[in-house]
């Protein structure tokens, strides 16, 4: 079966002569169709970029990206993405947010009094399934950080995305809201079955959630290495405290220091350091 | 540093860094701010140290509000102005938003325009007076135009900064839900933007009001401008006193009534205090 998305020797470069930044070089990979897959690495790798490129809000300077074999040419529909913060829309009452594509055209288009009806219902089931009955009729800043995140991937699924893209979107939660919405994705990737492909600095999050964790080196910007998660499909919280989960994420944690460069910063304390104690 | 035991810090008063201030004690404040200068000026005027003809006091200057309004058509002085000021706002206000949408939303546009719009503010408004009589004429539409050139230039750089600050990640949300780039514009962009161009609005017509003087100097024979101009002529003092107080509590009222469409238009940023 071909693959859903694939990554063929993608190259982005920003800026010019001396501004010049090789951000992606040689980045290569096939995503299976409702695959989990999670990108982790040292801050300056590209896996940003490389979430925009198959979003389509960045274009590449080489290589190709396909989407069921076929290239993409900017952002649509088909490729949902959930941002960090602020991509909810504060004029709108979290229904209506959720329910923002329906006020689009394509969404318009072609469509029938039924799928109408069912796209009413939908919004109810997603608002059901993020557990935000009792906060449809509030304002998104009347909402916790978490309960915003909620919204926004209500809203991305709402057109039944074949391909949900999610930059860092627990970046900014604390660690308990973290977790639940980490088996909240998990529920929704069982039950929705997108391809998902997430963006994450938390090793232990890009494990929990994965079915592989591609770990991306920076200058250039490149994958380094992809780990399978030995991991049973169904996961647990438990899980985070078994000896492979631990052995997994010490080994990326270890791998990400190496290819960061935050070695060097340490052989600077060191030496400043030594200074001091002369 | 060490304090005895059983000490507890106490409440922070009004005069702590950001200290709490009651509503109360708010309107105490508000009030001694504005009765504190009429008083002041009371003084000042009621000895026989400053003549009348440099600082007539609050009792004489209330005296002409009603003299000119029972003799001299105090109203349709006002009412001239206010219709100057605001035609020539709503007009200065209805090309500057679809430029500033342009100029923030695309840079071809903002490259074009803005570096001009940029040089053309600084040019003083007044300074185009005797311009706008040369091609407007001296009818109502070049009191128009002066308060359209006084605005309009600062209102569509200020307008575009609005649209500009508009969170990218709103914008690449909706475009990646399938939104096209006019729906980009109208769903997104002037929607999350709008609470920041009202505001916008209520700071220019502020600068509206404060060309009328200037606008009244073109051949007018009506106004509040024109009537301080006048009482200037034949040293009424209290006239112009009354003239410049009406301007700013008729600018005040204004402010009010924009910031009230601003607290019931976008209700989600006046939630509590």
């Amino acid at each position: 079966m071909s693959p859903k998305i694939s990554i063929q020797q993608v190259g982005k470069v920003f800026g010019e002569g001396s501004h010049r930044v090789e951000a992606l070089k040689d980045v290569s990979l096939d995503i299976a169709d409702n695959e989990f897959v999670t990108f982790v690495g040292a801050s300056g790798c590209g896996k940003s970029t490389l979430l925009r490129i198959i979003g389509g809000l960045e274009y590449h300077t080489a290589g190709d990206v396909l989407v069921d074999d076929k290239p993409i040419m900017g952002p649509g529909a088909d490729r949902a993405m959930v941002f960090q913060h602020y991509s909810l829309y504060p004029w709108l009452k979290v229904m209506e947010n959720i329910k923002f594509s329906r006020r689009l055209k394509h969404g318009r288009e072609n469509i029938t009094s039924a799928e109408v009806e069912a796209a009413s219902g939908r919004a109810d089931a997603l608002l059901s399934l993020m557990g935000l009955n009792a906060a449809a009729n509030a304002w998104p800043n009347q909402l916790s950080g978490g309960m915003q995140q909620r919204v926004a991937i209500a809203r991305a699924l709402m057109g039944r995305p074949e391909i949900l893209l999610m930059d860092e979107p627990f970046g900014a939660l604390d660690a308990q809201t973290r977790e639940v919405m980490h088996d909240l994705i998990l529920h929704v990737h069982r039950l929705e079955k997108p391809t998902l492909a997430f963006v994450t600095h938390d090793v232990e999050e890009a494990i929990y959630l994965a079915d592989r964790v591609v770990l991306m080196a920076p200058r250039p910007g490149r994958i380094d290495t992809i780990y399978q998660v030995p991991l049973p499909a169904e996961r647990e919280q438990d899980m985070k405290h078994t000896p492979e989960f631990l052995r997994l994420k010490k080994e990326i944690l270890a791998r990400i220091r190496e290819t960061s460069g935050m070695e060097t910063d340490q052989d600077m304390l060191d030496q400043l350091n030594m200074q001091e104690a002369i | 540093m060490p304090s005895r035991p059983g000490a507890r810090p106490r409440r922070p008063g009004m005069w702590a860094i950001r200290g709490p201030l009651s509503r109360r004690q708010y309107w105490l404040f508000a009030a001694l701010g504005l009765l504190a200068p009429l008083g002041l000026w009371w003084i000042m005027s009621s000895g026989a140290a400053v003549d009348k003809v440099f600082l007539p006091g609050p009792v004489d200057v209330f005296n002409r509000l009603v003299k000119w309004y029972v003799e001299d058509d105090l109203l349709s002085d006002m009412s001239i102005s206010v219709y100057r000021v605001t035609t020539g706002f709503l007009f200065s206000a209805l090309i500057a938003l679809p430029l500033a949408l342009m100029i923030g939303t695309f840079r071809p546009v903002q490259a074009v325009l803005e570096p001009l719009t940029d040089f053309i503010r600084y040019m003083p408004a007044v300074a185009f007076i005797p311009l706008v009589m040369l091609w407007v004429g001296i009818e109502e539409s070049s009191k128009i135009s002066i308060i359209f050139i006084g605005t309009f230039f600062q209102m569509v750089l200020m307008m575009a900064e609005d649209v500009r600050r508009v969170p990218l990640a709103q914008i690449e949300a909706a475009q990646t839900m399938g939104a096209r780039k006019g729906e980009t514009i109208n769903l997104v962009i002037f929607q999350a933007a709008k609470p920041a161009l009202l505001d916008t609005l209520r700071v220019t017509m502020g600068w509206a009001w404060t060309y009328l003087v200037v606008a009244e100097l073109v051949a007018a024979n009506s106004g509040l401008g024109y009537s301080i101009l006048k009482a200037q002529r034949f040293l009424q003092t209290d006239k112009i006193f009354v003239g410049i107080m009406l301007i700013g509590l008729i600018g005040l009222v204004m402010d009010q009534l924009f910031r009230l469409a601003h607290r019931k238009a976008f209700p989600w940023l006046h939630l509590r205090s």
